[in-house]
């Protein structure tokens, strides 16, 4: 199962050109050592503030863009990662051993990723069924010989 | 309602800890039997006291503490074994006392536990399926009944598969170490076998089989990725997880909707797994910047040192993963690197012949040089007594010969392909591409 970790932001990562703390750089490394070594992190970003990205919102066939910086600081999201591991208690396990990303309180939210096997068949019913009235066929023409 | 549970928490820290637990034990103990059954009397301790307690704030530490304690117990309770008990109580003693770095060189003493367990359950003297199932089992954290489940055998004989396994660890008296000089090769040989002999078994599993055996693939991966950061510098371990890698990717695109296999050439590329394609490419771009550092060409004249295990060979797990990359790089059938293929299938004849790579080599040939020059190897493989029963080989010649207009002939060999499959959806589509050979006026 994979499982999306998203970083929210907060008022210092939305804050432009802010270098993180040392020490904090250092823990966050550790910490993603360790998820390599234990061969569960599949991919990580982190992402500029707000200020530098935009929003298209979506009205019927309309369009509107909103340049950043957006005021929902604690909603944002400043990272993510994906994580494959068997179950949401796992992912779990594996935030919580990750250091506070900012000093003071933050917030990480947890989502399962859908996964091939999640989605209907692309088939229809009939397509399906078509299929295998078309094997059936094949087999008794071969059986025949 | 809830999405989690607290039985399903301590499975989740079972997972994370339990390998790096039961290696550590080992080392104290220096019988791996034994400290996986003191890890598993830990783990039903944990089940009884942590829905109360809540997790511990370092589960392994917990976990371990748990076991050396019963380790105690259990020696304070066998008369016979009470000079083991002493010895074992001093050194348990003495460890509790000093830091957990005992050697100051290494500088990731769990890590080397881990590799050391690696070894021992992929040991040679054990059977490839006694190492899949103790691997699993010590490495993956798989329970007894999950590895059954998994490889569609009855629980009891996965039991004493690895009730065997271990007691033949003890009686050849295996050390727990990490091999070294020339026997690494072979022995890191033996551990990739047993990974990827688990990532096929996951990968065979067909449509209506337990849901357990398509994780198979992830387990495995997860075990590649693990060993891939505790030998960094081994190219085949990079060019397996590449390998691996690339071919999960394809996933979703390999079964039709009546659970048949789509093959290849004819998977619809919108469902290959981009993230796990650029994965597995930067694998292969880890494994062959060894192999370039370590490469004589790099090194000074004056250099007298001995040149490096790996200098410029990529092994065969590079190699297949080589090959399957040039397939994840084309957007299009069309726009695959054919001639590259080829090369490829050369190079890895020869490291390991084989009458698939030959044909793999042929069918390849056919695509960048057309099927004349491609029968001409086929015909070849043909005079080998030995192939007589393999039914790809007139398979790939009819398809071959079809292609070049020689339809009676074509048809012959379509015919004996599907007398010599086991497979009779295989055989239907065989006789099928018979019946189209058309056949000659008058």
């Amino acid at each position: 199962m994979r499982f999306m970790v998203i970083v929210k932001a907060t008022e210092d990562s939305e804050q432009e050109g802010a270098l993180p703390d040392p020490q904090l750089m250092a823990d966050m490394n550790k910490y993603t050592d360790e998820l390599i070594k234990a061969g569960v992190l599949l991919a990580y970003e982190g992402l500029h503030p707000s200020s530098k990205g935009a929003r298209v919102h979506f009205s019927g066939k309309n369009r509107t863009v909103t340049d950043g910086p957006f005021a929902e600081t604690k909603e944002l999201v400043a990272g993510f990662s994906i994580l494959q591991v068997k179950s949401l208690e796992e992912a779990i396990e594996w935030v919580k051993r990750s250091p506070n990303c900012h000093a003071g309180e933050s917030e990480v939210e947890i989502r399962q990723v859908f996964e091939p096997e999640d989605f209907a068949p692309a088939f229809s019913e009939e397509d399906i069924q078509q299929e295998k009235e078309i094997r059936a066929q094949l087999a008794d023409q071969a059986a025949k010989k | 309602m809830s999405a989690t549970d607290p039985h399903r928490t301590i499975e989740a820290v079972w997972r994370i800890e339990s390998a790096r637990v039961i290696a550590g034990l080992t080392r104290l103990t220096r019988d791996v039997g034994l400290a996986e059954d003191l890890a598993q009397e830990a783990l039903v301790a944990a089940l009884e006291q942590w829905p109360q307690s809540g997790v511990p704030d370092n589960p392994a530490a917990w976990l371990t503490a748990t076991a050396k304690r019963r380790a105690i117990d259990l020696f304070r309770r066998n008369a016979v074994a009470r000079r083991k008990h002493e010895e074992l109580a001093r050194e348990l003693d003495a460890l509790e006392q000093t830091s957990p770095d005992l050697d100051p060189t290494l500088d990731d003493p769990i890590g080397d536990d881990l590799l050391r367990l690696v070894f021992i359950s992929c040991h040679p003297i054990l059977s490839t399926e006694s190492r899949a199932a103790l691997t699993l089992r010590l490495l993956g954290g798989l329970t007894t009944a999950e590895i059954a489940r998994a490889f569609l055998t009855p629980e009891p004989t996965i039991a004493q598969r690895i009730v065997r396994a271990k007691r033949t660890l003890a009686e050849k008296h295996i050390p727990f170490e990490v091999p070294r000089g020339p026997e690494l090769a072979a022995r890191l040989s033996s551990v990739l076998e047993v990974v990827y002999l688990i990532f096929n078994e996951g990968y065979s599993a067909t449509a209506g089989d337990d849901l357990i055996r398509p994780t198979l693939c992830e387990d495995a991966l997860r075990l590649g990725r693990i060993l891939a950061e505790l030998t960094p510098q081994e190219p085949e371990v990079h060019g397996l997880v590449a390998l691996m890698e690339i071919q999960a990717s394809r996933t979703r695109a390999r079964i039709g909707p009546t659970g048949e296999p789509i093959l290849l050439l004819d998977q619809n590329r919108a469902h290959w797994d981009l993230l796990l394609i650029r994965r597995g490419l930067a694998a292969i771009d880890r494994a062959t910047n060894i192999l370039n550092t370590n490469s004589t060409t790099n090194r000074s004249p004056t250099d007298i040192s001995p040149a490096p295990r790996n200098t410029l060979t990529r092994g065969p797990y590079l190699l297949q993963a080589e090959i399957a990359a040039c397939h994840a790089r084309a957007h299009t059938p069309e726009a695959t690197d054919w001639p590259r293929i080829v090369s490829l299938y050369t190079e890895l004849a020869r490291l390991t012949p084989s009458p698939v790579i030959e044909l793999n080599r042929a069918v390849a040939v056919s695509m960048a040089n057309g099927p004349r020059a491609a029968l001409d190897l086929v015909e070849v493989l043909a005079t080998d007594p030995s192939l007589d029963r393999y039914h790809l080989l007139p398979s790939v010649r009819a398809d071959l010969l079809y292609k070049l207009g020689r339809h009676h002939e074509a048809r012959t060999q379509f015919e004996l392909a599907a007398s010599l499959t086991q497979n009779t959806r295989e055989r239907v589509l065989l006789l099928t591409r018979a019946a189209s050979c058309q056949t000659p006026p008058g």
